[in-house]
């Protein structure tokens, strides 16, 4: 008889803990399933990092041939920074953009597998499943970034060592590769087929990378392509990394509306992507 | 045990003017072996699809487990397991870790994680290549493993379309060996497509044979083979119920979908 009111109030504390852990679980289950996705994508490249090496080439590329020819001619005009390292920072956002916006190739491929399939039948929240492959392609953005710092280096660029200014490189650079691998989850989610999508992602890449700051000032470009640069999302990725990543430069737009333009950009984006990955498979 | 664990309620999807699944109406019990026959494009997969709650129903309702695959999709996920046609297990990946990462996403108890993962392994004879990457296995260890990925949790139902499919006979034997000790050990019940009616007859306790959307036939296989005298074969009853060629469904991508399926597991 004496031990009933203890397991009463025992029996109490639980359903105390699963009423807690219940109403929290939204938010709890979230975000540790997001981790757990990008998780097991970092997991991938333990196994295969060849990727992270090709991933290296292309900014490699463009600053040591593009930017020495450009910087050589002295044929743009970047006010008090040289050209190079204007560029710098562009390079990297270019080199994010370009291979997040063909991440959807990988959904596809699982798709055509029963990859997607199976992970849309399990419990887990949509919106965990698309932001947690944004963020494992943003993960996998940094060998991109310390390549392009490695290169800036030995090209005397004039960088900005501070650890503030490295971390919110490292932030900047995730960010971006999740918002775009997002939006080319999107297209994916809407082409469903490897060869469409080839296509958009194409017609995709250059207006995104010509029509912002990332090679040249706006300030050179006619009035209608200033404005379009004004709307890209890379235009503030752009500001945001010249900010961050050069010695004495200051922002165009203020690095907070930066912030801002990726973060609400990103969320829309996973929100979209969300409701659209469910009808990869049907 | 007659709990009944699929309760399909005029379950209907058109695609377009196309009726994939039409009003669809009957039961399954806890426990039980069900397979699905039917000709390419009759509606079995369609209908594993609105089961799993992968694709919702034009109209019509089915209740998986108790709960609605329309209002309680969540509820219904928690409660099942699902092995696609296609392969589903990731090959850049070890085994251990495909295991891992549904066991996470199903919110198995952290400390039971392990124990899990290495019954499921020991359960489907893959304890020797649990560390080895997936694509290194053959066609018969990925079933396998797909298999031992949709057990983690111990699902209520499981769902496999053609789980044989691709398979040489010996494969086959050993997939079948461990879902029926799956059935006996866990009461697990299955749910199934296939194409192969010598495994439906030997292993079913009942049948559904689907023909254009519809149920044409359904019952235990001596059922439907007394319904025709008692002599005839499981084939020739099939035959009679889903003989007509279907000249709808069965697209271009389905069937080379289900080609390279069984190229990579063959």
């Amino acid at each position: 008889m004496t031990s009933l009111p203890n397991a009463k109030r025992q029996s109490d504390l639980v359903s105390l803990k699963t009423m807690t852990t219940s109403i929290l679980y939204p938010v709890t289950g979230f975000v540790e399933k997001t981790f757990v996705i990008t998780e097991f994508e970092l997991r991938k490249l333990r196994h295969d990092f060849t990727e992270l090496i090709t991933r290296a080439l292309q900014p490699a590329l463009w600053l040591l041939i593009f930017g020495q020819v450009f910087s050589h001619s002295g044929a743009m005009h970047t006010g008090n920074i040289p050209y190079l390292d204007f560029i710098a920072p562009g390079i990297l956002a270019q080199s994010v953009l370009f291979v997040a916006i063909f991440f959807g190739i990988n959904v596809i491929w699982e798709r055509d597998l029963g990859i997607v399939q199976k992970f849309l039948a399990s419990p887990t929240p949509r919106a965990a499943l698309v932001l947690g492959k944004g963020l494992s392609a943003g993960a996998r953005t940094l060998s991109q970034a310390a390549v392009v710092y490695g290169l800036s280096l030995l090209l005397g660029v004039k960088l900005n060592w501070s650890p503030l200014a490295l971390l919110n490189v490292v932030m900047i650079v995730v960010l971006t590769s999740t918002l775009f691998s997002t939006f080319s989850l999107i297209i994916a989610c809407i082409v469903k087929t490897r060869e469409r999508f080839m296509g958009v992602g194409q017609v995709l890449t250059m207006p995104l990378f010509f029509a912002s700051n990332a090679i040249y000032p706006t300030e050179i470009m006619p009035g209608w392509l200033k404005v379009v640069s004004r709307l890209n999302p890379l235009t503030y990725v752009v500001d945001a990394l010249r900010t961050f990543m050069l010695a004495g430069t200051t922002s165009s737009f203020g690095v907070g509306f930066d912030y801002a333009v990726m973060l609400i950009a990103t969320t829309i984006l996973v929100l979209i992507g969300a409701r659209l990955y469910p009808h990869l498979a049907t | 045990m007659s709990d009944i664990v699929l309760d399909l309620q005029s379950l209907t999807r058109r695609f377009g003017p196309f009726t994939a699944v039409d009003a669809l109406t009957f039961c399954v019990n806890a426990g039980e072996v069900f397979g699905l026959l039917g000709s390419n494009g009759a509606g079995k997969t369609t209908t594993i699809k609105m089961l799993t709650t992968l694709l919702p129903p034009t109209s019509g309702e089915a209740l998986v487990a108790g709960f609605s695959v329309t209002t309680q999709a969540v509820d219904v996920r928690r409660a099942i397991g699902y092995v696609p046609q296609a392969v589903s297990v990731d090959g850049s990946l070890t085994g251990y870790e495909n295991l891992l990462i549904f066991s996470k996403l199903y919110d198995v108890p952290r400390r039971e994680q392990r124990s899990r993962i290495e019954e499921a392994l020991e359960f489907m004879g893959l304890t020797a290549v649990g560390g080895r990457l997936v694509g290194q296995y053959s066609g018969g260890m990925v079933r396998r493993l797909e298999i031992a990925q949709s057990i983690l949790h111990r699902p209520r139902v499981l769902f496999l379309d053609e789980p044989t499919v691709g398979l040489d006979p010996i494969a086959r034997d050993a997939v079948w060996k461990h879902l029926i000790e799956l059935r006996a050990n866990y009461g697990t019940t299955l749910l199934f497509t296939t194409h192969y009616l010598e495994e439906a007859d030997s292993l079913c306790d009942r049948i559904g044979i689907m023909h254009l959307g519809k149920i044409a036939a359904i019952g235990t296989c001596e059922q439907l083979k007394m319904s025709f005298g008692g002599h005839h074969s499981l084939d020739e009853v099939f035959v009679h119920y889903a003989g007509t060629a279907l000249d709808s469904g069965g697209t271009l991508h389905d069937i080379s979908a289900e080609r390279e399926t069984a190229e990579r597991l063959g």
